[in-house]
């Protein structure tokens, strides 16, 4: 067998590729496709640069788009304005110290990813955190999923002219960044996560006071924003069969999450590969049909009532657990009680290695994803023995999602790039690290 | 040209676990003598194979009928300096269908750091391959669309490489106030530093 294999071009492409890759200069190339067979007129074709600093754009994503009138016949796109070297920087921390970097991987819900990271540094380790912390965590990743479709939404709905429910959406959505600063102290970098554990306790007022946003704020916003929006007629005219993906495209891509959820794959981390409590609550994976906006919108908004459903079973599930222990009692990565820490010297020491060097996982490779909520979020670690990773790598599902963004743009319009990109729910600091 | 030794001296190389999963079994009794190693440690099953057949056994995992890896979940790599071959790529794959995992792994020499490419397979792979090539200058064979992506076309170098100082910069315009950057005077000793031997 050869190496540096060519392709072999009489084989099909088993996806679509979505244009050919013309070389444009200046470092461009963009995949073109000739809506009127090969001969189609080039010189008609106008090119524009869209981004990164469009508000359209989030600030951090560049398209260089080519234009046959209003129809997009060409796309580049070009992310790595947010890029910080998140994976540098966690090479050169122990893992301890990388828990603040993953908050600000996904901002809009940055306790799953402080959760899939401590839980992959776990999986490492061989240690399994105990009931108590499995039950908050999982209710704490709900209410951030919440709270990253609210801001998703709320955005998307705005960018598409439509005010009022993006003040609804962000007014709860704060309301619940605050209750969560009221048990990690932050509202938006939370930092919640331990390895081994939880940062603190949550109380049965915290959880009182969670359902009761549910009631008097997010439920009441939600039929709201359904009011407005689901049978309006610019808003459907906007959304539906506008950035469609077929079922096939979108697996080859490895698009995960709402967006892969909007063409009919029931795929759902939580469901397949259950992690921390998600075996104990009964929820269902909404999904779509057609694979455009209008599924997404609606997976979305549908995957929020689960969320509350989810938090509502956990609810006397983690009252019954009260007063039990939230971190691991292992030595190797809990931090000891501050008390043993001023009176005994095991304990003293024990203290210092674990700031100063941080945990020390066994030597090995691990791999694990948590249900983000824009897709498959996993962290590929390698140990080698120290308390700083060798290897620590992010499988981001905003960036994957990006990388099938030319099949929904090509051949619809300029317009249609808000809604559509608006729906992938691209997060700079996830997608570029 | 990849040429990878068969007997690639990986970590990983251990006696044959007597109960194995039943993807890694069948992997083995379908890649026979392509894949150099594997193993299961964390329940990850986990294939080594030689970088030249990075390509075609792909193929197969997604072809067959009780694999079926349609998903390209990630795409990365590892820079182990200190080792022969020195960058080990590692991909993720993901069954739709059957829901289970796969890691397969393979190792590239330093001067001749090129792979064959999953594009013809994987919609995927184009950009997840191009973030590699950024970060380790990990050439794909085969790739229709290999530039960096993360970083600008004039960055110097490959960050994620472990010889690349983490304090590097390469500015694209002159400093305003040269010399009064912070990182010019600090060196940071790092963490990693109290691993090192006294």
């Amino acid at each position: 067998m050869s190496a540096g294999m060519p392709i072999d071009g009489s084989q099909a492409l088993p996806y679509t590729q979505g244009g050919d890759f013309v070389s444009v200069g200046e470092g461009l190339c963009i995949r073109r496709i000739y809506p009127d067979g090969e001969d189609s007129d080039l010189s008609a074709r106008t090119m524009i640069n869209i981004g990164p600093s469009h508000p359209a754009m989030h600030g951090t994503i560049r398209m260089v788009v080519e234009l046959d009138g209003e129809t997009i016949v060409g796309v580049d796109v070009i992310p790595g304005y947010l890029h910080r070297g998140f994976e540098k920087e966690c090479e050169h921390h122990t893992y301890h110290q990388a828990i603040p970097y993953t908050d600000r991987l996904n901002y809009c819900s940055p306790l799953i990813n402080n959760f899939g990271w401590v839980e992959t540094v776990e999986k490492l380790f061989e240690v399994e955190a105990t009931r108590r912390t499995q039950l908050i965590r999982t209710y704490m990743s709900e209410v951030s999923r919440i709270t990253d479709h609210l801001t998703c939404l709320g955005a998307a709905l705005m960018e598409l002219g439509a005010l009022t429910p993006f003040l609804y959406m962000i007014e709860v959505r704060d309301w619940l960044w605050e209750h969560i600063a009221g048990v990690s102290g932050a509202r938006l970098t939370q930092t919640y996560a331990r390895v081994g554990g939880l940062a603190r306790d949550v109380t049965d007022e915290w959880l009182d006071r969670c359902e009761q946003l549910y009631v008097d704020e997010l439920i009441p916003k939600l039929r709201d924003v359904h009011g407005l929006v689901d049978h309006n007629r610019i808003f459907i005219d906007r959304m539906r069969g506008v950035g469609v993906i077929s079922r096939e495209d979108a697996v080859s891509y490895g698009v995960t999450g709402p967006v892969l959820r909007s063409t009919g794959v029931g795929l759902d981390v939580r469901k397949y590969a259950p992690y921390s409590a998600y075996d104990d609550v009964s929820f269902d994976i909404p999904i779509g049909k057609y694979g455009d906006n209008y599924d997404r919108y609606f997976v979305r908004m549908r995957e929020i009532e689960e969320s509350i459903r989810i938090c509502r079973q956990l609810d006397p599930m983690i009252r019954a657990t009260n007063g039990e222990p939230i971190a691991v009692p292992d030595a190797r990565m809990t931090l000891p009680d501050k008390r043993e820490v001023y009176s005994n010297i095991e304990a003293l020491m024990n203290h210092f290695k674990l700031i100063m060097e941080g945990p020390r996982p066994p030597k090995g490779e691990a791999y694990h994803a948590v249900e983000g909520a824009n897709g498959e979020l996993g962290f590929y670690l390698v140990s080698d023995g120290t308390g700083i990773p060798y290897k620590a790598r992010c499988r981001p599902p905003s960036f994957v999602n990006m990388g099938a963004i030319h099949l929904m743009l090509l051949g619809s319009q300029v317009a249609d790039i808000v809604p559509v990109f608006g729906q992938i729910n691209m997060i700079g600091g996830e997608c570029d690290r | 040209m990849t040429e990878t030794p068969d007997s690639t001296p990986t970590p990983d190389a251990e006696a044959t676990e007597p109960s194995l999963s039943a993807v890694l079994s069948r992997v083995l009794g379908g890649l026979g003598d392509a894949v150099l190693s594997h193993h299961d440690r964390l329940g990850d099953d986990t294939i080594v194979i030689k970088a030249s057949h990075r390509l075609t056994a792909s193929r197969w995992l997604m072809e067959d009928p009780e694999l079926l890896f349609d998903m390209l979940m990630d795409s990365t790599a590892v820079d182990w300096i200190d080792e022969e071959p020195r960058f080990e790529v590692v991909d993720h794959f993901f069954s739709t269908r059957h829901q289970h995992r796969l890691r397969v792994k393979c190792r590239v020499d330093e001067d001749e750091a090129r792979v064959p490419s999953l594009c013809p397979l994987y919609g995927s792979a184009n950009w997840m391959e191009r973030e590699t090539y950024d970060m380790y200058g990990i050439e794909f064979d085969g790739h229709p669309d290999l530039r960096r992506i993360l970083l600008y076309p004039e960055f110097k170098g490959f960050p994620l490489r472990k010889d690349y100082d983490k304090l590097e910069s390469h500015p694209l315009f002159e400093e305003r106030y040269p010399g009064t950057r912070e990182t010019d005077e600090i060196v940071h000793p790092g963490p990693r530093d109290l691993d090192a031997p006294k």
